[in-house]
């Protein structure tokens, strides 16, 4: 096995995908801690639907490099999300839901019309599930992907206090003076980035996972801050790292293997809590 | 000069007007309380005075050299807090991001501001604990501390007892109360606890949709609107 690994790892798209992958999930996670303490979570996955009509739009228009619409796209309705959630969380919560699905039925609804592609359902199944894109990456895909996740590290670290005081109280940060509405829309362009690069990875229907499991897991097993952001960014690089070699080994669909990768950890840190008698 | 003075503040909520006529200053070393009923315009009172929130009209002067951006406020518990994995250390720096400006991360300073804080409210053994697995008067005190670290002249307090069992009550009420006579701090608590305003306010304003009275607590015992009030809710004067 060992051996067969060595010989996949020859092949330069191979490293391409384990590197843009953990990238990925790296970016997730950290994003992931913030927005499920915001419970904003519903958000990140309304989103990787608008993704996904946006992908639809572009290849129906026969653009070769979707993400210069997706992206935009995805941008403009985090930044609507974010706005209209933060006074009335009720309709917010049915607003995004109204929009997730919108975004399904109209991207299938126009690729069923105007595609021209020969295998439609196969088309649509990569875009939502992710399939083995990732290991056809181009190398202009890799870099665009390098960059992206660069400048959300950044982002993270340089304004990691400030994301954490917005997190915990949003009316207690306003009044000390901190732009909160600023660092808001910071973090809804952050997503929609994140999720427009994790869709080539794991597909539409799973980015939520990246951006959930990670935190929900960190945070059975610390109780500070620093330590969940630390423990989400190594539980998404172990789990993005075991999923994608053993996709390459066993020739399974990339983002449904990470996917299961987390999902076991989850069940194994929960088993520990209940064995443990943790809480 | 004052600290804080309004004139014929106007506030509106979702564009209706809730209370008008506001007429109140804040001077240093005072605790004032603001009383009324709910839904009478106290807490958008106080967080028009904290910048959260808009006025329709009227005056608010900042004076004595206090800054609008360095008044120490503790909120009311929200659900978010509930099951937030947060340190009280951590919960506690938090109220030093606005010294830092633009700088990232915390320097010597804050981080000595942040213990010398947790130490003046008793906390400081509790600074690596898990904020969401300490008692509601534990959380307070926490809460406490971060809104020093913000400020260090004025504090805003909303319904600070609020949930608390009447032993942690009396102890967050006392404490409070040292900070305003010994450290000279001045305070601004919202409450609808009327028997714990007049005994420990110095100072009351009562609103309601205009405002019902604003004075010393001797005075307000005496007047119209205090002895109604202070009888429904069983004070003995």
């Amino acid at each position: 096995m060992i051996e067969k690994l060595i010989y996949y790892l020859g092949f330069p798209f191979v490293r391409y995908a384990l590197l843009v992958g953990v990238l990925i999930a790296l970016c997730t996670s950290l994003l992931g801690v913030t927005l499920v303490l915001k419970r904003y979570s519903m958000i990140g996955d309304g989103l990787s639907h608008v993704a996904f009509g946006a992908t639809a739009v572009a290849s129906v228009f026969q653009i070769v490099s979707d993400t210069y619409i997706t992206l935009p796209v995805t941008v403009i309705c985090a930044v609507i999300l974010i706005r209209s959630g933060k006074n009335t969380r009720l309709k917010g919560d049915a607003a995004i839901a109204m929009l997730s699905v919108g975004a399904l039925a109209i991207g299938y609804l126009l690729l069923n019309v105007f595609s021209t592609s020969a295998n439609l359902s196969g088309d649509v199944c990569s875009t939502l599930f992710g399939s083995t894109s990732i290991l056809t990456l181009s190398r202009s895909d890799v870099a665009l992907c390098m960059v992206l996740s660069v400048v959300v590290l950044a982002v993270f670290l340089l304004f990691y206090n400030k994301l954490f005081a917005i997190t915990f109280d949003e009316d207690f940060s306003r009044a000390t003076g901190v732009k909160a509405e600023q660092y808001n829309l910071l973090i809804a362009v952050i997503t929609a980035v994140v999720i427009v690069i994790a869709m080539n990875l794991v597909g539409a229907l799973l980015i939520s996972a990246l951006i959930i499991f990670p935190a929900i897991s960190s945070m059975r097993l610390f109780k500070n801050f620093r330590a969940v952001v630390i423990s989400s960014a190594c539980i998404a690089v172990f789990c993005a790292l075991v999923g994608i070699l053993i996709s390459i080994l066993a020739g399974t669909p990339v983002g449904s293997t990470i996917v299961t990768a987390y999902i076991v950890l989850f069940a194994g840190i929960e088993i520990f809590g209940l064995i443990t008698g943790g809480k | 000069m004052s600290l804080i003075s309004c004139k014929d503040l106007e506030l509106a909520y979702e564009g209706r007007c809730i209370a008008s006529g506001l007429n109140f200053q804040v001077e240093e070393g005072d605790y004032l309380c603001i009383v009324g009923e709910n839904g009478s315009g106290k807490s958008t009172l106080m967080k028009t005075l904290l910048g959260l929130k808009d006025y329709s009209r009227g005056i608010i002067t900042f004076g004595g050299g206090l800054r609008p951006d360095a008044i120490g406020y503790l909120p009311q518990q929200t659900e978010v807090q509930r099951d937030f994995p947060a340190s009280v250390n951590e919960v506690v720096l938090s109220g030093c991001l606005n010294r830092c400006g633009i700088r990232p991360y915390y320097n010597r300073q804050e981080k000595e501001a942040a213990s010398r804080n947790m130490e003046r409210l008793g906390i400081e053994a509790l600074a690596r604990r898990c904020y969401r697995e300490l008692s509601g008067g534990q959380q307070q005190r926490v809460l406490l501390a971060r809104a020093l670290c913000a400020a260090d002249r004025l504090l805003v307090l909303d319904e600070p007892v609020s949930g608390l069992d009447p032993h942690a009550t009396a102890d967050l009420y006392s404490l409070i109360e040292s900070l305003n006579k010994e450290d000279n701090m001045t305070i601004i608590m919202v409450s609808h606890d009327i028997g714990a305003a007049v005994r420990y306010g110095t100072k009351i304003l009562h609103v309601s949709s205009r405002p019902l009275f604003f004075g010393k607590t001797e005075a307000y015992l005496d007047s119209e609107v205090g002895k109604i009030y202070t009888a429904k809710a069983g004070v003995v004067s």
